[in-house]
């Protein structure tokens, strides 16, 4: 069980991640993206959970879908939105937007906009770390799309044979874009994957931070101590589009999204907090406006930041 | 100084700054206790174990997404690729990840990632085991690309690679590695920079500009050139990321003639890259048309007879020079 200060802190970070993005889609709308906006809203609880095992020194990578890990990675949420409006402030100093997120200073190593290399990514930073006899771990998070991908099965085959401290963090958000995981795989149950390749696999509820937070930290536990790789699936839903701006209908049902939308991470962390007696909702609206303020502050921020020089414009290519 | 082969050569350099650096380890296949195919890790395992001489499944998207990874974070990976061919199977890897990590990370992460295997054709190897492709590494922003053609450049140049901060693409021609030649003892610290071009023989009628295996046949046939008081210049770049194209300038101007000789394609290939400079920044020094004599543009067939029609010979590397010279 987290402590009352590890909870009020996974749900501020639920909260951060919640507000930047609602915060972003307000942007999209009114035009200060100049590019793709993944939303990572339904999925709060597992970037907070897992990340919140992690320091600065150990290495995250991530997906298309990426803001809610760098937020949870410990990247202020002004340096996102400066990114996503292009600016020379944001964390990639504007050569990135929503899917190239670095930040290695706080050991966020990228998000990408090619499904599955992060996968790869991670064993290697593992590699790295048993190699030099380092005690950090090697985390990737991804969706279900990728489970289907050979970066999968050939990264979670290599971080099993040379037991490397690595975490592979599938968010089963149940469709790659409009793609069901039900279509793409004859068994959509992909942490029973693990066991093909002699790691252990877990299964949980991605919308319960509590459980992800056990499932992430027993993972890293082991992974710290030389006990090698684990998958861990999360099973959750997205609850905005693929992309801002695009269509949401057609290949799911919209009682299906108020499904979901009624298992909202945040509201069922909140409620297990105050039914538990961890936190009085006054302790959770407090946190929740002091988050707006941040949020909001990062807005201005962002708007009144340059935009990067345009002679840089091939800076940075080689060492 | 003492002669030793171009792959005994590289091992050299790989061992002694395996000693120094701890974080640096090879993957590959059988490139553990076997030593690789090609012997470029031979005697290795026994010094520095499984870990740092990482025998890996036939996975090459994995292991170089792996090496990316590890790149990242603080080691210094070598990716030994046996036959150089295998690495399209990493080709998203290494172009839209390794390629680019600097650069979206606006210089914060470096990519000190070492990408080596041998390529070319000569040898019946069949078209899935001749390929050299470097060209296309070339084209992409982030790559320096080296093609060494003896053993004191591949050494030189192998010192170099294993202190860079940008992903490397070492190349070793098959019909090479066995090739002895001068190298400076083992004390001697000496390394060649990427970038700069080697006049592998002077001369004064025409420059020809060629790399690994084609560099040694070009000599062979500028030394029986010289016979008949034919005098050519040999330019070997040594690496064509970064391409030292002011050393090949320097030679046009003094023959006023250029030909490349290149074992890979032509089309859109580093005769075409060489010519258009030399058309950009060195037309008026031009005598004669620039020229370029490269690989046919085909898969390469197995049989010897095929095998020998796809590459540039002693003879139709005499004939091109006896072309241009003639206009």
């Amino acid at each position: 069980m987290p402590t009352k200060e590890q909870s009020l802190s996974l749900y501020r970070t639920m909260q951060v991640i919640r507000q930047t993005e609602e915060a972003l889609a307000r942007s999209h709308q009114a035009g200060l993206i100049h590019g793709a906006c993944h939303t990572y809203v339904g999925e709060e609880a597992i970037a907070s959970g897992v990340c919140a095992h992690l320091t600065h020194q150990d290495a995250v990578f991530s997906t298309h879908r990426g803001h809610g890990h760098a937020l949870a990675k410990g990247v202020p949420p002004r340096e996102l939105i400066a990114e996503l409006f292009g600016r020379a402030t944001g964390c990639s100093r504007g050569r990135g937007g929503s899917m190239h997120l670095f930040s290695p200073e706080v050991g966020m190593m990228g998000t990408s906009g090619i499904v599955g290399p992060c996968i790869l990514q991670a064993a290697g930073a593992g590699f790295t770390f048993k190699l030099l006899n380092q005690p950090h771990v090697g985390v990737a998070f991804f969706g279900d799309g990728a489970s289907n991908n050979g970066a999968f099965h050939e990264g979670l085959n290599l971080a099993a044979i040379y037991q490397l401290p690595a975490i592979f963090v599938c968010e089963n958000n149940q469709f790659a874009t409009e793609i069901a995981i039900t279509y793409s795989t004859r068994n959509p149950d992909v942490w029973t994957k693990a066991a093909s390749f002699g790691m252990p696999g877990v299964c949980v509820d991605g919308n319960d931070a509590g459980a992800v937070w056990r499932a992430a930290g027993e993972a890293v536990e082991r992974a710290r101590a030389g006990g090698g790789p684990t998958l861990i699936e999360c099973k959750t839903y997205r609850t905005r589009a693929h992309a801002e701006g695009m269509r949401d209908g057609g290949y799911r049902s919209m009682e299906e999204v108020e499904k979901w939308k009624a298992r909202d991470p945040i509201k069922l962390y909140a409620a297990q907090l105050t039914s538990q007696g961890q936190a009085a909702s006054g302790e959770l609206d407090a946190i929740a406006a002091e988050v707006k303020a941040l949020v909001d502050e990062a807005v201005e921020f962002a708007k009144a930041s340059p935009y990067p020089d345009g002679a840089t414009a091939t800076e940075h290519i080689y060492a | 100084m003492r002669d030793i082969t171009f792959t005994a050569a590289t091992r050299e350099a790989l061992a002694e700054r395996m000693a120094v650096d701890p974080s640096i380890f090879v993957v590959g296949e059988g490139i553990g206790p076997r030593g690789g195919n090609f012997g470029t890790t031979l005697g290795l395992y026994e010094k520095y174990g499984a870990l740092r001489l990482c025998d890996t499944p036939i996975a090459e998207r994995g292991f170089v997404g792996l090496c990316c990874g590890a790149a990242m974070t603080g080691s210094r990976p070598i990716v030994d690729f046996m036959f150089f061919d295998f690495i399209l199977d990493a080709m998203g890897e290494l172009f839209n990840q390794i390629a680019k990590m600097q650069y979206m990370s606006s210089g914060r992460l470096t990519m000190p990632i070492l990408l080596r295997g041998c390529i070319g054709i000569g040898s019946s190897a069949a078209t899935h085991h001749s390929g050299s492709y470097y060209p296309i590494f070339a084209h992409i922003p982030g790559f320096r690309v080296v093609v060494p053609s003896n053993p004191y450049d591949a050494k030189g140049l192998f010192r170099t690679a294993l202190r860079s901060d940008d992903p490397v693409l070492f190349l070793e021609h098959k019909n090479i590695l066995h090739l002895k030649g001068p190298v400076p003892d083992e004390d001697d610290d000496y390394a060649i920079p990427f970038g700069l071009a080697n006049v592998a023989r002077e001369g004064r009628d025409i420059t020809v500009v060629s790399l690994g295996l084609m560099l040694r046949k070009t000599l062979e046939v500028a030394e029986k050139l010289a016979a008949e008081g034919i005098s050519v210049e040999v330019i070997d770049p040594r690496t064509i990321a970064p391409l030292d194209m002011d050393t090949i300038l320097a030679s046009l101007k003094k023959t006023g003639r250029i030909l490349v000789v290149d074992e890979t394609f032509a089309p859109c290939g580093i005769g075409a890259e060489i010519i258009a400079q030399v058309n950009e920044r060195g037309f008026d020094d031009l005598d004669a048309p620039p020229a370029r004599l490269h690989g046919a543009h085909t898969p390469t067939p197995y049989s010897p007879t095929l095998e020998a029609a796809v590459v540039p010979t002693p003879q139709s590397i005499t004939q091109a020079i006896r072309d241009v010279l003639a206009e």
